[in-house]
């Protein structure tokens, strides 16, 4: 592994000073699930690691707030995962985070940290002689011939066809969630579902975050749709794998008719997919097994399959509907 | 801010292992599993695949079970470890959890019993293993590769029971 100097920040400001006085070749070090994984590779080789886990303002989250559930960038997902108010109001984001890693992963991972999850590409991940956009602009993509069954359905590109692998952000993204963020240049604010990038021919350029810019705070917005919700995720063993499709989906309904409806769907897409037109599809319909499946099939309109993946496209349809159906029967 | 450069120096790093202290100069690049095993030769702690995704390395930091070779030692200045060496001592009776693995036939190699028995001490102070089903999934973390696993959540459920004076 390449040698690098190590810097610890106390603060978040002094986080930020830390890096911008840094060169490029500089990371961020919370959880380190990733980062330090990818270290190992020879995937990620940074010159400079500011060390975040003694910034103690981040770790905290409250969700008692009756506008916003708060949760610090470092708080990690087990302590998340397990807070009553969101097992009871919130079932979609507890359970994107218990049904992510193992308990010891996500005692380590933070809240923050699991947005930038980098993808499960084994192209990616295992280094040369494969090419690989991602890892190195312009060598091209072996996953287009390769071995592609876990690759992406939604959001591809020539360049790359990489899925996202996470769970969290599939959940937060369902709920209309928002990151504030702090840089050199001030503070500011985006929902995540303008986080993260298709790859098109940048495939290397994954979010809009910039490269001296930490994610501080996930804020939620309370809202009654919760309530009615589930992550549905559907893996090759029972626990502890990545999703072949998963859906986060929140609803409310008067009597059989939806009011409204939330759709995103992981482990199939680029980034996290939100289907607003699934969802649109629905409002006003009485719920049932017949107009779940149709609004699973809206989720995937777009869906071009690779030479080994095509069974997910109706496999991500179907984990859809059935999340519906969950979600009806939680309301 | 605590800065240096650590290719030259190392960074000071104090941990407290099975209760005994420990100031060490490290590679920030050292996992905290290598130094548990190659510095402090606490060598019960195993590596298996060294990419968190078998569980051989689980170790406890300040009472919660972590993936040792995913954590920079660095990390772990100022914490609490504990290793599967700390749960009984020479001469003193088995920990309930380790009991319970022998009773229960609960490994074959043994490699990842290390880990299996740090992974269920917490998955039971946790809370986490109230149903097999509970079990399942909590220890879903930690890889047997001689499918010892009925007799792993097995000797979970009844260590569970005793620790807990269910």
């Amino acid at each position: 592994m390449r040698p690098f100097m190590y810097t610890r920040a106390a603060t978040p400001d002094e986080a930020v000073r830390a890096m911008a006085s840094s060169g490029p070749e500089t990371r961020f070090l919370a959880g380190g699930t990733t980062l330090f994984d990818l270290m190992k590779l020879g995937v990620e080789t940074p010159r400079n690691i500011v060390d975040i886990n003694s910034v103690a303002a981040l770790t905290r989250f409250d969700t008692s707030g009756s506008r916003e559930l708060v949760f610090g960038a470092l708080a990690r997902m087990s302590d998340v995962a397990a807070d009553p108010k969101l097992v009871a109001d919130y079932p979609v984001l507890s359970e994107s985070l218990w049904r992510a890693a193992s308990q010891q992963v996500r005692n380590m991972a933070t809240v923050g940290g699991n947005l930038l999850q980098r993808t499960r590409c084994e192209y990616f991940r295992s280094g040369e002689p494969f090419a690989c956009n991602k890892r190195k602009p312009g060598t091209g993509c072996a996953a287009k011939d390769g071995i592609n069954r876990g690759h992406a359905l939604l959001g591809g590109s020539d360049a790359c066809i990489a899925v996202y692998p996470g769970d969290w952000a599939i959940g937060l993204v369902a709920l209309d969630a928002m990151i504030d963020i702090i840089g050199p240049r001030g503070e500011r604010s985006i929902a995540v579902e303008d986080l993260h990038l298709e790859p098109r021919d940048t495939p290397h350029i994954e979010s809009t975050l910039d490269r001296d810019e930490l994610i501080v705070r996930i804020r939620v917005p309370v809202s009654p749709v919760g309530r009615a919700s589930v992550y549905h995720k559907i893996r090759d063993r029972e626990s502890y794998a990545f999703a072949l499709a998963s859906a986060a989906v929140a609803l409310t309904l008067e009597h059989d008719t939806v009011t409204e409806a939330r759709i995103a769907i992981g482990g199939v897409a680029t980034r996290p997919w939100r289907a607003h037109d699934a969802e649109r599809g629905l409002v006003g319909h009485s719920l049932t097994s017949d107009t779940a499946l149709r609004a699973g099939h809206a989720a995937l309109a777009g869906a071009s399959a690779t030479t080994a993946n095509g069974f997910r496209v109706e496999l991500a349809a179907r984990t859809v509907a059935d999340a519906l159906m969950i979600a009806k029967a939680r309301a | 801010m605590n800065q240096c450069d650590a290719r030259i120096v190392g960074v000071e790093t104090r941990m407290t292992v099975n209760g005994t202290p420990y100031t060490i100069r490290l590679d920030p690049r050292s996992s905290l599993l290598d130094v548990l095993r190659e510095r402090l030769r606490f060598t019960g702690t195993k590596k298996g695949c060294d990419h968190g995704q078998c569980g051989a390395c689980t170790v406890h930091v300040n009472g919660r079970r972590v993936v040792s070779c995913l954590m920079l030692a660095v990390q772990a200045d100022g914490r609490e470890v504990a290793t599967i060496e700390g749960l009984s001592r020479h001469g003193e009776p088995l920990h309930p959890m380790q009991q319970a693995f022998v009773d229960h036939d609960a490994l074959q190699c043994g490699y990842c019993t290390p880990g299996q028995i740090m992974a269920a001490v917490a998955c039971v102070h946790e809370g986490h293993a109230s149903s097999t089903d509970e079990i399942r999934e909590y220890m879903s973390g930690n890889i047997c590769r001689c499918g010892a696993y009925v007799g792993i959540v097995a000797a979970v459920e009844a260590a569970a029971a005793k620790m807990t004076g269910v």
